[in-house]
């Protein structure tokens, strides 16, 4: 699914990620553990495709609306409501029965009570588990997590185990984060940086 | 035709993000009048009607500025721009919901500046009125783009002016000249040739300014 | 070499017997033909490097356009001292070339800016091949504009002879246009390769870090 030779990543002369290999086969799970400024965030923009790399090939096979990515930033319009926002991306990602997809992840991650407020008006949990309803709502084969736990609430980080570990093994997981313990029983492989 | 089903689905997620944070056409509105008033006092009482005209494209310039400079924001608050490019529709898409969205504000702002002028200054014939909409398509397609460009640098609100305004000659050339002019067919031409080759060439490079 | 060229725009000129103003065409006239050039040549490495995305033709893309921008305001420069000697005037409106010129160079010294402004990295370099390509298209458009804005505000006052050229002013032309250009190629080269050279000592510093 993932294949990457001698991945590296410059900005300028600024050399961000080097020299990686990885191999990922279909439906595993890879958890990414190094300390800050390591290049974690950098790899899976490369994974996700929002970055090219400098040297190396990277063959990840899945096209665009087949990846999920979760960041640091929920990517949620401030402005717009909860389900304004789910609409959008549904539209987007042309998700087949969008409105009771969206219904249904909204419910799931309690928040549909606030489905008619602004995200501005959400606290920093509720935004990034509304984030996650984003990430989800196409059902993507390839799902990417930058240091999830970082952000969510307690209950927002319940409902996240609880995905993965359905999720785990139908999917091809990627989770860069500080603690690796929490997954382990879900992890396939492992790739330290830095 | 998810093509456009997807420009449609952007151009109306801009103007519902505007209408909900009422910061950039409010004050859009505000600069143009206030600009307009100003040029009456910039003007020396001698001035022809033609010195107005020439700075009406002046002062619509300026306000596209100020609206083109908020363009992007609501793409930069929590990163939504990645998310968008992720989305597996054409990116050139983005660019154009953008370009359409900041036209129906600068047309907004219009509908209540030129009536403003023809009452300050001198009246305008459709001629001028059809180098307005001209101009605006030009500054808009080429705007978006520009801020998009800008926005990923430091000092943006000065580094987007600059790039803008040297593009801008030939739109000012064209809009004076339509409102001028005996022969005001010739530079809708220019406007239009203008617009036809900077949209294209905004629309086909937009993906390359949000990509690495 | 680069002495070979100096000397033989020096001895360009004077083979001429007319006045200073026309020894000035001699030379403004190549510079502005290789400003375009050099501008053209900035687009085309812009454009490869969109299309093949190799990381060498955003230095060369950049190279080409700095020095564009040079020729550009020696075009300038040249133009107005021929203004002055032909006409009295500093600068002129009505004369195309050098608003165009004028235009130019607000659009290059824009896209110097655009690349201070922005943080090395593929961002950078894709930004300023896009800006690069609207110069270039840029330059057509703004000269019909600048021919239409003539007609509005600054009525032709000075009918401008394009210099008849005699056989001999003929060569004498083509030898300066010649010299110019090899002049620009070789200050394009060399730039390009301080600028490579400067490049990879970075790297190796880095990579000894």
């Amino acid at each position: 699914m993932i294949r990457a030779r001698g991945l590296e990543k410059r900005y300028g002369r600024r050399r961000v990620l080097g020299g990686i290999d990885l191999d990922l086969s279909r439906d595993g799970f890879l958890v990414v553990i190094g300390a800050n400024g390591s290049g974690k965030t950098t790899l899976l923009r490369l994974l996700t495709g929002l970055a090219a790399p400098t040297r190396g090939t990277l063959e990840v096979d899945v096209d665009r609306g087949g990846i999920g990515l979760l960041a640091h930033e929920p990517l949620v319009y401030r402005e717009l409501t909860g389900l304004e926002n789910l609409d959008l991306f549904g539209r987007l990602y042309r998700v087949p029965e969008r409105r009771e997809r969206i219904g249904m992840l909204l419910e799931r991650y309690g928040l549909w009570e606030a489905r008619n407020e602004r995200v501005a008006s959400y606290s920093r949990g509720m935004a990034q588990r509304l984030a996650l309803c984003r990430t989800l709502l196409h059902e993507p084969e390839l799902l990417v997590l930058d240091e999830p736990y970082a952000s969510l609430d307690e209950e927002g980080a319940g409902l996240l185990d609880r995905e993965l570990s359905e999720l785990a093994g139908s999917r091809t997981v990627v989770v860069a984060t500080h603690d690796p313990a929490r997954l382990a029983p879900l992890v396939t492989s492992r790739l330290a940086l830095g | 035709m998810t093509y456009l089903a997807d420009v449609a689905a952007l151009a109306r997620k801009d103007l519902k993000v505007e209408l909900r944070a009422r910061d950039t056409l409010p004050a859009m509105l505000l600069f143009v009048l206030s600009t307009l008033v100003i040029f009456h006092f910039a003007l020396p009482s001698d001035t022809g009607d033609d010195a107005a005209y020439g700075l009406l494209w002046v002062a619509i310039v300026f306000t596209a500025l100020l609206g083109l400079a908020r363009a992007w924001v609501p793409e930069h608050e929590h990163g939504v721009l990645d998310g968008l490019v992720l989305a597996p529709c054409d990116r050139s898409a983005i660019w154009l919901g953008k370009t359409l969205a900041t036209l129906a504000f600068l047309l907004a702002a219009e509908v209540v500046a030129l009536p403003a002028f023809a009452l300050f200054f001198a009246p305008l014939n459709a001629t001028a009125l059809v180098a307005v909409v001209l101009v605006d398509i030009g500054i808009c397609a080429v705007g978006s783009l520009l801020a998009a460009m800008a926005a990923a640098g430091r000092a943006r609100e000065l580094l987007l002016p600059l790039l803008f305004l040297p593009l801008a000659i030939p739109l000012v050339v064209g809009g004076v000249g339509a409102a001028i002019s005996p022969e005001g067919g010739r530079y809708l031409l220019l406007l239009a040739l203008y617009d036809g080759v900077f949209a294209v060439l905004s629309w086909a490079s937009f993906e390359y300014v949000v990509t690495e | 070499m680069g002495l070979a060229i100096v000397l033989a725009l020096i001895v360009a000129p004077e083979d001429l017997d007319q006045g200073v103003s026309q020894r000035i065409f001699y030379i403004h006239v190549p510079i502005a033909l290789t400003a375009y050039f050099c501008f053209g040549l900035g687009a085309w490495k812009a454009l490869l490097l969109l299309w093949r995305g190799e990381e060498r033709y955003d230095l060369e893309s950049y190279v080409a356009i700095h020095q564009g921008t040079i020729f550009g305001v020696l075009t300038l420069v040249t133009g107005s001292i021929w203004a002055k000697a032909s006409w009295g005037h500093w600068w002129l409106w009505s004369e195309d070339q050098l608003v165009l010129f004028l235009v130019l160079f607000l659009f290059y010294c824009a896209y110097f800016m655009l690349r201070f402004s922005l943080e090395e990295g593929p961002r950078r370099a894709r930004s300023s091949a896009v800006y690069a390509l609207f110069g270039v298209v840029l330059i057509p458009v703004s000269f019909l504009a600048i021919r239409l804005a003539e007609g509005l505000i600054h009525p032709t006052v000075f009918t401008r002879e394009g210099p008849q050229m005699s056989g001999s002013m003929f060569a004498t032309f083509c030898v300066s246009w010649a010299a110019v250009t090899l002049l620009a190629y070789v200050l394009y080269r060399v730039e390009l390769v301080g600028k490579r050279l400067d490049a990879d000592l970075r790297e190796l510093r880095e990579a000894l870090r």
